[in-house]
C-alpha cells in the first residue's frame, strides 16, 4: 500500500516538474495581437507580443531632424582640403550635415571620432576614410534601391542609431571550432545555437555564401523529377534555411511574412513582401562586395572579425528586428544634403597617404584549418 | 440483419443518460439512443453545408474543396455564412456529432456495464480537435486561427501555422507528441506481431497460449509487460500523442510568439554555466 502511494507521488511529482519546465520557458496567455498576412485560413499570421512590440517601438524613435538650414555660403570644396564627397555641400549644409552625423554617429565621442583634433583636413584617421565611404555607401542605396527601400530611403542613423559601430554586424564564421578528430572534427557550421539563426542548430553563418558571395539560395528544383538540373541537396538546403531564420529574427516577421510554405519557391502565392526582400539580398551583397569588405585595409585590428574580415551588413544591420526600419519613418527627407554626396571613382579605398592607425595586414588567421 | 443466439442476452434496456427509453432501441446491429440520433442530426447538417460550401467555391476537385474560417477581423463575432460563416456553423456540427458519438460509446458501456475507457479515449481526439478551432482560436480573439476544412487547404495551413514558429520541430510538446506516436506504431507493431506468431503456429500444431508470448519477450529482453498491461501501455502511448499534439498547437501563439528554437534559450541561459 505505502509502496503503491509512493509511486503515484513520485509520478505526480515528475509530471508537475514536466509541466513547470514546460511553462517556466513560455509566455503568458495575454497580451497577443495578431495580424492576418495571408487569404483567412491559410494559416499566414503572425502572432505579436504586445509587450516587447512596444519595447521594439520605443528603442527604433527617429531623433528629431536638425533646424533646416537655407544653402548659403560658398561650396565646401572651395573652403576646406581633402573634402572629396561633399564638395558639393554649401558651408551651411556642410556644417548641418556634421552635426548631423555627430549626433547619428558618434554622441558621445564628438567630432574627433573621425577628425584629428586641431586639424579637421588631417587624413591619418580610419574613422574619416570609413565615414567617406559610408557616406557613398548611403547615396547608392537610397539612388540605386529604390526597389528595396522605396521613397523612405536610409541615413547615417537607420544603421548607427547612435553608435560609432552598428549593433548588428556579421564577420565570416568558417566552420567554428575544431573538436574531436576525423569526421566529428569540424561542426561545419553548425549545432551553435547562434542567434544569426534564431537560436536554431542551422549553419550559423549563411552570410559569406549568401550576402557576399552569390552562391545560389533557392533550393526547390524546377523539375517534376530529378534531372541533374538541381545541384543543390538537403544540406545546401539548411544553408538557406539558416540565411532565412536570419531574414526572420532581424525583420521580426515569421516565414509567412515572405512565403505561403505550400511551395516556398512559387511567386504567385508570396506576399509582395518577397519581392523587395529579394532586391535586398541583391542590394546587401552589394554593398558588402564593393564598400564594406574593401574597408578591410583600412581598419585597425580590433575592428575586424576573428578571421581579420571587415565587419559586414546583413538585414539585420538597417532592420533591427523590425520589419520596416524605424517604423517605416523617413529620415532622408529631411536631410537634402545627403542627396549631393559626390560618389569618387577611385582605385583604392585608402587616400594617398597611408592612414596612421591603418591596420597590418591579418596573417595568422589560418590556424583553424 | 440477424442476429447470434447469444448477442440478445447484452440487448438490455436501460443505462441511458438523456430520454430515458424514448430512443434505447436497435436498429438491426446498430444501437440507436439519444445520442445516437443527435451524431445523425449534426452528421446530415454538418456534410450538407460542406456540400453547401463546396457548391459555392469554384471546384469540385475532392481535393480542393475549401471551407475557409472568417477573417481575424470578425473576431469571435459570427461572420456572414459565405466569409466564414459556414466554417462556424460546420465547427459546431463537427463537435456537436463527435460528443454525441461519444455519449453514445458511454451509453453502451452502461448497458454493459463495462468501464468509460472507450469514451474516454475517443474524447482525447475530440479533445484535439476542440483545442484547434476552439481553444486556441478563444486565447488568440478570433475564429479565424481555426484550421479550413479541405483536404489540401488544411495541409498548407499546419505548414504555415508550423512556419508562424520558424521551425516547429524545435516545439517541445511538438517533440513529446511525435515520440508518442512513434511509440504508439512501435507498440502496436511489436504487439501485432507477437499475437500473430503466437497464433499461427506450424500446420498441426495447437495455438500458443500467453505463457508462450511473456516468455518470449522474457528471453529477448528480459520483461513481459503481460497480456493486459500491454494494453495498457497502448492506450497511455496513444492517449499521449494526441494530448501533446493538442497542447504543442495551444502552446504555439497563446504561449509563445517567437521561433520555437529561441524557446530552447532557457536551457542556453541556465545559470549553472551562463
Amino acid at each position: 500500500m505505502n509502496e503503491r502511494s509512493g509511486m503515484i507521488l513520485t509520478s505526480r511529482l515528475a509530471v508537475a516538474v514536466l509541466a513547470a519546465l514546460l511553462i517556466a520557458g513560455c509566455e503568458m496567455p495575454t497580451g497577443k495581437d495578431t495580424e492576418q498576412l495571408g487569404y483567412r485560413g491559410t494559416g499566414m499570421e503572425a502572432v505579436i507580443n504586445t509587450r516587447s512590440e512596444a519595447e521594439l517601438r520605443a528603442a527604433n524613435q527617429v531623433p528629431a531632424p536638425q533646424p533646416p538650414v537655407e544653402p548659403a555660403g560658398p561650396l565646401a570644396s572651395e573652403l576646406y582640403e581633402n573634402v572629396e564627397v561633399l564638395g558639393d555641400l554649401t558651408l551651411t549644409e556642410f556644417n548641418r550635415l556634421m552635426n548631423a552625423m555627430t549626433e547619428w554617429v558618434s554622441p558621445e565621442e564628438g567630432c574627433n571620432y573621425c577628425h584629428v583634433p586641431g586639424n579637421f583636413a588631417d587624413e591619418n584617421i580610419y574613422t574619416k576614410i570609413v565615414s567617406r565611404r559610408m557616406l557613398e555607401m548611403t547615396k547608392t542605396i537610397n539612388e540605386q534601391w529604390p526597389t528595396h527601400v522605396g521613397e523612405t530611403g536610409v541615413t547615417c542613423y537607420t544603421c548607427h542609431q547612435g553608435e560609432p559601430v552598428p549593433e548588428y554586424l556579421w564577420f565570416e564564421e568558417r566552420g567554428g571550432p575544431r573538436q574531436a578528430g576525423g569526421m566529428a572534427a569540424s561542426r561545419r557550421g553548425q549545432n551553435l545555437a547562434s542567434p544569426n539563426v534564431g537560436s536554431s542548430s542551422l549553419p550559423s553563418d549563411p552570410f559569406t555564401p549568401f550576402l557576399l558571395g552569390d552562391e545560389e539560395i533557392r533550393s526547390i528544383p524546377t523539375t517534376m523529377l530529378p534531372e541533374g538540373s538541381n545541384p543543390r541537396n538537403i544540406m545546401d538546403t539548411e544553408w538557406t534555411y539558416g540565411l532565412m531564420m536570419h531574414f526572420s529574427e532581424s525583420l521580426g516577421v515569421n516565414c509567412t511574412f515572405c512565403h505561403n510554405t505550400r511551395s516556398f519557391m512559387s511567386w504567385d502565392g508570396s506576399p509582395p513582401q518577397r519581392t523587395t526582400a529579394w532586391h535586398g539580398i541583391r542590394m546587401v551583397r552589394e554593398l558588402n562586395v564593393d564598400y564594406l569588405d574593401p574597408l578591410q585595409p583600412v581598419y585597425p585590428d580590433e575592428q575586424l572579425g576573428p578571421h581579420g574580415d571587415a565587419p559586414k551588413a546583413h538585414c539585420g544591420t538597417c532592420h533591427q528586428g523590425v520589419n520596416k526600419p524605424l517604423y517605416g519613418v523617413s529620415m532622408l527627407a529631411d536631410y537634402p544634403e545627403l542627396d549631393k554626396v559626390r560618389r569618387v571613382a577611385r582605385a583604392t579605398i585608402s587616400p594617398a597617404a597611408e592612414p596612421a592607425v591603418a591596420s597590418a595586414q591579418v596573417e595568422d588567421q589560418v590556424e583553424d584549418e | 440483419m440477424s442476429m447470434l443466439s447469444f448477442e440478445r442476452k447484452y440487448r438490455v434496456r436501460g443505462g441511458t443518460l438523456v430520454g430515458g427509453d424514448l430512443f434505447d432501441f436497435w436498429v438491426g446491429p446498430f444501437y440507436v439512443g439519444f445520442f445516437g440520433v443527435l451524431t445523425l442530426f449534426f452528421t446530415f447538417i454538418g456534410t450538407g453545408l460542406i456540400v453547401y460550401g463546396a457548391a459555392l467555391g469554384p471546384t469540385w476537385n475532392i481535393w480542393q474543396i475549401n471551407i475557409a474560417p472568417p477573417d481575424l477581423s470578425y473576431g469571435l463575432g459570427m461572420a456572414p455564412l459565405t466569409e466564414g460563416g459556414l466554417w462556424q456553423l460546420i465547427t459546431i456540427c463537427a463537435i456537436g456529432a463527435f460528443v454525441s458519438w461519444a455519449l453514445r460509446q458511454a451509453e453502451i458501456a452502461r448497458k454493459l456495464g463495462m468501464g468509460y475507457h472507450i469514451p474516454v479515449a475517443f474524447g482525447f481526439a475530440i479533445f484535439a480537435y476542440i483545442s484547434l478551432v476552439v481553444i486556441r482560436p478563444m486565447l488568440l480573439g478570433a475564429w479565424g486561427h481555426g484550421f479550413p476544412y479541405g483536404i489540401l487547404s488544411h495541409l498548407d495551413w499546419v505548414s504555415n501555422v508550423g512556419y508562424q514558429y520558424l521551425h516547429f520541430h524545435y516545439n517541445p510538446a511538438h517533440m513529446i507528441a511525435v515520440s508518442f506516436f512513434f511509440a504508439t506504431v512501435f507498440a502496436l507493431s511489436l504487439h501485432g506481431s507477437l499475437i500473430l506468431s503466437a497464433t499461427n503456429p506450424k500446420a498441426g500444431e495447437r495455438v500458443k497460449t500467453p505463457e508462450y508470448e511473456d516468455t518470449f519477450f522474457r528471453d529477448t529482453i528480459g520483461y513481459s509487460i503481460g497480456t493486459l498491461g500491454i494494453h495498457r501501455l497502448g492506450l497511455f502511448l496513444a492517449l499521449n500523442a494526441g494530448f501533446w499534439s493538442a497542447v504543442c498547437i495551444i502552446l504555439s501563439g497563446p504561449f509563445w510568439t517567437r521561433g520555437w528554437p529561441e524557446w530552447w534559450n532557457w536551457w542556453l541561459d541556465l545559470p549553472i554555466w551562463s
